[in-house]
């Protein structure tokens, strides 16, 4: 019956009377990078904590391979934690750090030396072995934090927000050591984050969630692209709504609605009345106002507007343009010698294609 | 500085001269006052004193420990109204506050008819002047000073440490051994001696709840400078436990030192 190997059904908890998670589901596969992803609040870390068995939940059941595990001690269960801000042990150092789950499990000194040594090895941290906590950097104590858990071989190893005390640098960094070390090792990797953009880069797959509900799991790709909700879309990145739309259906399963005297048009989803449509500012078109024909343009959403704002970021032009009802609408263009450039209060012509407007119910 | 230093030499160069006959003093040189010290009707106080004092610090470790730890899960609130409840008494004077365990402890006292009402005994105790008053005055008067240095290093702790340890297969002992005790050790030590040093030196509390048999260290010296009018004998007793409660300082700082230093060596 269960052939995930993580499954949690229907996990509620509650504080007084603040419901923290309202009946969750949530089933991880083996190997899988899984990520929680929510703003602060949204009740992943209370999940997470959940998961590794440090809170009860009020109601509910976690199945890990198969077993029931709702009732098990923490100490027992065979999850590992990578805590938001470390928790390393200050009276350790980094030899004592890591081998304290090993030498609860009372392994031999041998055994524990070897393993100590050998993900010290695959954290990059060779030799740190007798340093204390407080003579690391954030990037170390960040890996001897992973190292500590990973060196028990966990059946799942959790992760609250890893990277979030890293400057940017290290965290791109950190980003990609952390991916690697997932691969190499194939242990099942479940990681909060409120940040979407790592968990877009990490995640295989991805839980939003939203106020103590999963709203949409799925692959980034699908998340960021064919978003369920209005929360998920607008969560995931920048996104342009025209909003208090009736859509109507036609053919080839699209859906049309008119807006400032044009058809837009945008393919069926399984949104439930939608009445809404996101664009994500990196899937329009601009064109000049004067030849909006390319040929090489199949877009069939056609919108015309005035530049407003142009704001230059290195990888991309972020062009603000405003629609003749007032509405504005964001458009990036990315920064590359071939591409069409507005000045401030040109017109331009915004397009782009059925598949790329999202139906959202707002 | 002077005024700090100053009495000390005073008590330095009296301890090394003779005593006249009506307590007068004679500036000769003698080791004799540092040699009835040890002598074993001395002696005896001494360690009685240093005995009671132990004693005492023990029953303040282990009961401020639970105490200390209780406090810090409290609320914000509640930890306030806690630790005002535990400095309170010390807005009385100390004197009154000891003379109240004699109504307390004494035979026909509170404690005694209230044991007797609810016929837990048929005797009264007779607790007061012996080394149970003694010890319960000392534990009373110095038990905050053991809470809050514990208490401090409670605080200080990151409770995430507990659920890392938690997770990593620890159990509740496991948690209390490894990472509490640790890391309130210095807490622990420095509460210990903050009880221990005036419980060694005390004086008022077992002159009032000790009566005549629980002579203590502290006692002896008054009653050489106000009775007996031995002053460079009371100079070398009070020199000796001085140099007694130095040595333990000594050690306590040399251990600190050592937990701190150990880490800049293997940063080399």
């Amino acid at each position: 019956m269960n052939e995930y190997y993580l499954h949690l059904k229907q996990i509620r908890k509650q504080y007084g009377d603040q419901i923290v998670l309202h009946g969750v589901d949530l089933a991880v596969n083996q190997g899988e990078f899984f990520f929680l992803l929510g703003p602060s609040g949204c009740g992943k870390t209370t999940l997470l904590k959940i998961v590794s068995g440090l809170l009860v939940p009020d109601s509910g059941s976690i199945f890990l391979k198969g077993s029931d595990i709702t009732n098990t001690p923490s100490h027992l269960r065979d999850v590992n934690t990578v805590f938001q801000n470390y928790a390393l042990f200050p009276h350790m150092n980094v030899f004592d750090n890591i081998s304290f789950g090993l030498r609860m499990k009372k392994l031999s000194s041998d055994i524990i030396r070897t393993k100590v040594g050998n993900i010290l090895e695959l954290v990059g941290l060779p030799g740190f072995d007798k340093r204390f906590p407080h003579q690391m950097s954030g990037g170390q104590m960040q890996r001897v934090a992973l190292a500590r858990a990973l060196v028990n071989n966990p059946s799942v190893l959790l992760l609250d927000e890893p990277l979030g005390a890293l400057d940017v640098k290290l965290r791109k960094q950190m980003q990609s050591e952390l991916r690697n070390i997932q691969r190499e090792l194939g242990t099942t990797f479940i990681c909060v984050t409120h940040d979407q953009d790592e968990a877009m880069i990490l995640g295989d797959r991805i839980a939003v969630m939203h106020s103590g509900n999963v709203e949409q799991i799925g692959k980034p790709q699908e998340i960021y692209n064919k978003p369920n909700t209005y929360y998920v879309c607008d969560f995931m990145g920048d996104c342009n709504f025209i909003k208090n739309l009736t859509f109507e259906a036609v053919k080839d399963n699209q859906l049309a609605t008119s807006y400032l005297g044009v058809q837009l048009f945008s393919e069926h989803s399984g949104v439930n009345q939608p009445n809404s449509i996101g664009i994500r500012p990196e899937r329009i078109h601009l064109a000049p106002a004067n030849r909006p024909d390319n040929p090489e343009n199949k877009s069939s959403n056609r919108l015309s507007a005035n530049v407003t704002d142009i704001v230059f970021s290195g990888h991309s032009h972020q062009i603000t343009c405003e629609l003749s009802d007032g509405n504005s609408m964001m458009v990036r263009v990315s920064v590359n010698n071939n591409v069409f450039l507005p000045e401030l209060g040109d017109e331009v012509h915004l397009s782009w294609k059925t598949s790329d407007s999202i139906l959202v119910h707002i | 500085m002077i005024l700090f230093v100053l009495p000390l030499l005073i008590i330095l160069v009296y301890s090394f001269i003779e005593r006249g006959t009506y307590g007068e003093l004679i500036y000769s040189f003698t080791l004799e006052n540092y040699q009835r010290s040890f002598d074993p009707l001395y002696a005896q106080t001494l360690w009685r004193s240093v005995y009671i004092a132990l004693v005492a610090t023990c029953i303040c470790l282990i009961t401020g420990f639970p105490l200390a730890w209780y406090m810090s899960l409290q609320s914000e609130s509640k930890k306030k109204l806690l630790l005002a409840l535990l400095i309170i008494p010390f807005w009385t004077n100390f004197l009154v506050r000891t003379y109240s365990w004699i109504f307390i402890l004494r035979t026909e006292g509170l404690l005694n008819n209230m044991l007797l009402r609810i016929g837990i005994i048929e005797q009264p105790l007779d607790i007061l002047f012996t080394e149970t008053s003694v010890l319960i005055g000392l534990v009373y008067t110095y038990l905050p000073f053991m809470v809050l240095p514990i208490y401090v290093s409670i605080e200080k702790m990151d409770n995430n440490l507990f659920d890392a340890a938690r997770d990593l297969g620890a159990n509740a002992l496991k948690r209390f051994t490894k990472i509490m005790m640790p890391l309130t050790k210095p807490g622990v030590i420095s509460g210990s001696i903050l009880v221990f040093v005036p419980c060694l030196g005390a004086y008022i509390t077992p002159d009032l709840l000790g009566g005549a048999k629980t002579l203590m260290i502290g006692n002896l010296i008054q009653i050489q400078f106000l009775s007996a009018r031995d002053w460079p004998f009371g100079s070398a007793l009070s020199l000796i436990v001085m140099a007694f409660v130095l040595l333990l300082l000594l050690v306590y700082t040399k251990y600190t030192n050592d937990f701190k230093s150990q880490p800049e060596e293997s940063n080399m």
